[in-house]
């Protein structure tokens, strides 16, 4: 089962297998210690944990974080999340057929006393924007409490393997997400007013002023003075033919798997959505050893970085602007999935068409700030402040820094003047990290007449990120105006270091250098996907920044950086061609092609799922709008949308939006009241043992 | 507008209410602040309907209710999730057993199927209860429950077709009197007459009873519930432990037909008020006493819970039945958080009234439910 294993990445250790027996269905496999059950399955090659009691409809992995009940399968006689649960030495894992059966148990339960707690600051996510609130708390002494439902702190950084974007100094930019995260844990460990917690769910802020935590297994009550929401975003949803079948899911769910758990659980990929999280999610399946078919955006371009879509359009990942998913096809898991061109107005163009064989779809179109903890305080009436994606949906270096003024802002709103005041230079940082990607521009203009070596910087559109200039020791890189958004260019006299190929987060430089031959210059383009080798003598077809073949040349020296886990490869090249080649392709043009011809849905778009959990489809909903319905939790009590395990978590935003389609104003619409609780928790958990 | 009947309150009541009258042919107008029927406490009900009551009034109607519930489906295609699976009240002390087997003996007076079942038949009915000190318990089969969500829409959904209009985020403010006559009903956003003003208000009715100079003694009081995952049928009726501990006083749960646990759970003393915010209290509270009686249910994951209130009265009963201070003005009230189940046989008791059609078992039903009448012996069976 080697293919579904990362037995070696390219930037992440890869433990040695320390492996463990259990069966599913009869059947004796191996996982790996201490992972849970549904990447033990993953690992066997096994994606179906189940069927629907409903439409028998095939279930498995879907948000990889316990929030919904699709990877549901049955451990030792329970019915279990199998993302959540670890699998055991000789576990017996059954497939989910239909509604579980409550295990028969008959001896009394024992319970312990509820243990209840207070703190100053409850944090509730311990990710990039948590855990900088919780340094700045810590830094005054102020006694923090902070959550996270993971076994280890960092949020999303831990999946990240690219290097960051911002500037150095404010948000580590140039280092790998995954390190940011270390680095930012060993640096609050060093605030013993900090208590960070693992492996611990929020519940619910209760009117009583309680938080309710569901801490490694066991239920524990939290008194917070205040709260800071830092619990992040959920990814969005889309309605379309086949959405309901098995192996279609989110980027995070992807990235949990196969950056946190080293399991592959596709060979071929497509991916909907042209963000950033669905372009760097293109970029880590690669460095997993898995091929990207495509990418498709229905936007004219994509809206996450330029640097980032230009790097996967030259390793051969075709990005298709101005394109949405038609259907997925198969039977009960993804066989493949037709896209199709879009008009200005996101009608899809009849007679575009493509299809494409595929194994899984991820979704990344979007994410939705996670609100309901804020909400729930005020409510409650706990002072509450927000910080990262649950403020606001940005970049991490983004929420980084909010969460360092989220912190600053609590601190002193606890110690009063013993903390400054937050300076407006912070609140103008914060308002460029979050920017959005400006302006593209043109290529900078160099003499090439007079520079031995110079860098070529293919970073052509405006985005917070400055590392280049900082690292450069001869400062010869500089943003057009000094601004952290403006464009980099090469202004000064360039010695071919190479630290600016290193640090560039988009891997977006490359060095021509004439030293050696000024007809031929030699190039270096810097490479991170040692999964697919490079080695001396080989040849390799060259493209410029959008992916035009410039012809193969033979690569002449690979220069290994393991402590980055990066690589220089160089060429030799006409100097007439040097400055256009931004890098070489590494896909297989032949994983990219489409099916000679379309697949058409069988469906309508109408049979398309709302909610997945409780199988309601488009078109159900669609006729309660039209019969002039407007309260959300009407079309939950005539359909049960929303009343499965995920408590509407993926069918809110996809119920709004076919109100929108309706053309049904959203400030007409009456939301779904959100209830206790966040997550699924058994009863046993809850009882209070210590309760006369 | 003039219409033959204005109901106040698109709940528990007000829609069979306003569906009953209309499939008489009468003009029928429903509001409602809200923005669709059932949004206060009809849709926090927990879904039992059971006819083993301690009185005439409450039997009868539950009765009727069970007959209209029950054939639901059959009758008007609509499935709202009907279950005859029956209830159970379990004795763990002697004084339970007694008081329960004496007030079977009224039950049976009024020709109720409820018998007494040793542990060993209780224990097939809900295999794995505790058996330590069970001394048996009642069983009813012929209650049972359904979904309140669909039973609510789909009364809805019939009233509409039978002509029922419903004017939704309305609220009422005032009503316009002439002499002992309630000639218009005013809202927020315009103004009713009819011949009939019914007062459905559920947590509201005091306040509705106000405007008219009516003293409607009803007090919400607040109960929280939940509801679990579903699995596979494992036990059959709803599940009523009479018993009081520290903080409550009874509690009960039953399997629903998707499969699910629903619970819910006395607080002790009362909690007054209306609020709807959940609190930290509830599930440690509810599910230590859930699995002392079942420890089966141990594994069965919460998915979500909820607060509501019952419309309390003093005396336990609801209050149904035509002003003395008004002569066109009917209250339906004070449901003491058996709306749900008493819903579809008042409406039809309701439309008696208006049409005059009351025979001599609806009058001994409405003495029980006297708003006028000196307070009677508080109900036992609540």
């Amino acid at each position: 089962m080697e293919q579904f294993r990362i037995a070696a990445h390219p930037i992440l250790e890869t433990p040695a297998l320390d492996m463990i027996g259990f069966y599913f269905n009869g059947k004796s496999l191996e996982a790996r210690r201490g992972e849970m059950i549904s990447s033990a399955l993953i690992a066997n090659g096994i994606d179906v944990f189940g069927h629907h009691h409903k439409d028998h409809s095939a279930q498995g992995i879907f948000c990889a974080n316990g929030q919904c009940a699709k990877c549901t399968v049955i451990a030792n006689g329970i019915a279990v999340k199998s993302c959540m649960t670890a699998v055991q030495e000789n576990m017996i894992v059954e497939s989910a057929e239909g509604l579980p059966t409550l295990a028969d148990i008959s001896e009394p339960v024992e319970f312990s006393p509820l243990e209840e707690l207070s703190c100053d600051v409850l944090i509730i996510g311990g990710g990039p924007a948590g855990i900088s609130a919780a340094i700045e708390l810590g830094r005054y002494n102020i006694d923090v409490l902070l959550l996270d439902d993971k076994n280890r702190l960092g949020g999303k950084l831990v999946l990240q393997t690219h290097k960051f974007f911002g500037s150095e100094q404010d948000s580590r930019a140039g280092t790998r997400g995954h390190e940011i995260g270390i680095l930012l844990s060993e640096e609050l460990a060093g605030f013993p007013s900090v208590k960070a917690w693992i492996n611990s769910t929020a519940l619910f802020v209760f009117s009583d002023q309680k938080v309710g935590v569901l801490k490694d297994g066991k239920y524990v009550i939290i008194k917070p003075k205040r709260i800071l929401n830092a619990a992040g975003a959920r990814e969005k949803f889309l309605r379309f033919a086949g959405n309901n079948l098995a192996r279609i899911y989110g980027a995070g769910a992807f990235q949990t798997l196969v950056n946190r758990d080293l399991v592959r659980p596709t060979q071929r990929l497509f991916i909907v959505g042209g963000g950033n999280v669905g372009l760097i999610t293109a970029y880590h399946a690669l460095q997993a050893g898995i091929e990207v078919v495509g990418l498709a955006e229905a936007m004219p371009r994509c809206g996450g970085y330029k640097v980032h879509a230009d790097k996967l359009k030259r390793f051969g990942v075709p990005i298709y602007t101005s394109h949405s998913i038609l259907s997925a096809n198969g039977d009960e898991s993804v066989e493949s999935l037709t896209i199709v061109q879009v008009d200005e107005k996101f009608a899809p163009i009849a007679g575009t068409e493509k299809s494409f064989a595929c194994d899984t779809i991820l979704i990344a179109v979007g994410l939705d700030s996670l609100s309901e903890f804020s909400e729930q305080a005020l409510a409650a009436g706990i002072p509450v402040d927000s910080a990262g994606d649950a403020l606001e949906i940005a970049e991490a270096s983004s929420a980084m820094f909010n969460g360092k003024i989220a912190g600053q802002k609590i601190a002193r709103l606890l110690l009063g003047d013993k903390v400054p005041e937050i300076s407006a230079a912070w609140y103008e940082k914060a308002a460029v990290l979050k920017m959005h990607p400006g302006e593209i521009k043109g290529y900078q203009e160099v003499d090439e007449s007079l520079q031995d070596v110079y860098p070529v910087i293919h970073c052509l559109q405006e985005i917070p990120c400055n590392p280049c200039t900082t690292v450069c020791p001869t400062k010869s890189i500089q943003t057009e105006d000094g601004s952290l958004m403006a464009l980099p260019r090469y202004v000064g006299k360039c010695i071919g270091c190479g630290k600016c190929l290193l640090i560039c987060p988009g891997l977006a430089i490359t060095l021509v250098d004439f030293r050696k031959n000024r007809d031929n210059p030699t190039i270096t383009v810097v490479y991170e996907i040692m999964n697919i080798p490079v080695k001396v003598g080989d040849r390799r077809l060259l493209t410029d920044i959008n992916a035009e073949a410039l012809g193969e040349y033979e690569v002449i020296q690979v220069q290994d950086f393991p402590k980055q886990r990066m690589q220089f490869v160089r060429f030799k090249v006409p100097a007439a061609l040097a400055k256009k080649v931004a890098g070489f392709r590494v896909q297989d043009a032949l994983v990219s092609q489409p099916l000679a011809e379309a697949i058409l849905p069988q469906h309508t778009p109408d049979d398309s799922m709302v909610c997945l959990c409780e199988r309601v489809s488009v078109g159900e909903v669609r006729k309660l709008i039209r019969m002039g319905i407007s309260d959300i939790n009407q079309i939950k009590a005539i359909t049960r949308a929303g009343m499965g395990p995920c408590g509407s978590k993926t069918c809110d935003v996809l119920i709004r939006g076919l109100f929108r389609e309706e053309g049904v104003a959203v400030s007409e619409v009456v939301p779904n009241t959100k209830r206790p609780i966040f997550v699924e928790v058994p009863l046993a958990l809850f009882p209070d043992g210590g309760a006369k | 507008m003039t219409y033959d009947v204005i109901i106040i309150g698109a709940g528990s009541v007000g829609v069979p209410a306003a569906l009953a009258l209309a499939e008489r042919k009468l003009k029928v107008l429903v509001l409602d602040y809200e923005h669709a029927p059932g949004q206060q406490n009809n849709k926090k009900a927990i879904g039992g309907v059971r006819a083993t009551h301690s009185d005439f009034g409450k039997i009868s109607v539950c009765l009727r209710s069970i007959e209209i519930l029950k054939n639901w489906q059959e009758e008007r295609g609509d499935d709202i999730g009907w279950m005859s699976n029956g209830y159970s009240y379990p004795a763990w002390r002697e004084q339970d057993a007694a008081s329960l087997k004496s007030l079977m003996e009224i039950q049976h007076s009024f020709g109720l199927n409820i018998q007494w079942l040793s542990p060993e038949d209780y224990q097939e009915l809900v295999p794995g209860i505790a058996r330590e000190g069970l001394l048996g318990s009642t069983y009813s089969p012929e209650d049972g429950g359904c979904s309140p969500l669909l039973t609510s829409s789909s009364f809805y959904f019939q009233a509409l077709k039978t002509g029922v209009e419903f004017r939704f985020q309305e609220r009422v403010i005032s009503f316009e009197t002439k002499g002992a006559t309630v000639e218009k009903v005013i809202t927020d956003k315009s103004a009713y007459s009819a011949k009939y003003i019914i007062n459905a208000a559920g947590n509201h009715a005091r306040e509705l009873g106000q405007m008219l100079n009516m003293d409607l003694p009803v007090y919400p009081d607040n109960h929280e519930a939940g509801i679990t995952e579903p699995v596979k049928r494992f036990f059959g009726p709803m599940v009523v432990d009479m018993r009081r501990a520290p903080g409550s006083a009874n509690f009960y749960f039953y399997q629903n037909h998707e499969g699910q646990v629903v619970f819910c759970i006395t607080p002790d003393p009362p909690i007054l008020g209306i609020d709807n915010r959940a609190t930290s209290e509830f599930l440690p509270l509810c599910s230590k006493r859930m699995l002392q009686v079942y420890p089966r249910l141990k594994n069965l994951k919460v998915r979500r819970t909820w607060r509501g209130q019952y419309p309390m009265t003093p005396s336990g009963f609801p209050y149904v039945g035509l002003a003395r201070e008004w002569e066109n003005m009917i209250h339906a009230v004070g449901m003491c958080g058996q709306g749900f189940m008493l819903g579809p046989g008042l409406g039809e008791l309701i439309t008696r009234i208006i049409l005059q059609e009351l025979c001599e078992d609806d009058k001994e039903v409405l003495k029980s439910f006297d708003l006028y009448s000196e307070m009677s012996a508080e109900e036992k069976f609540k």
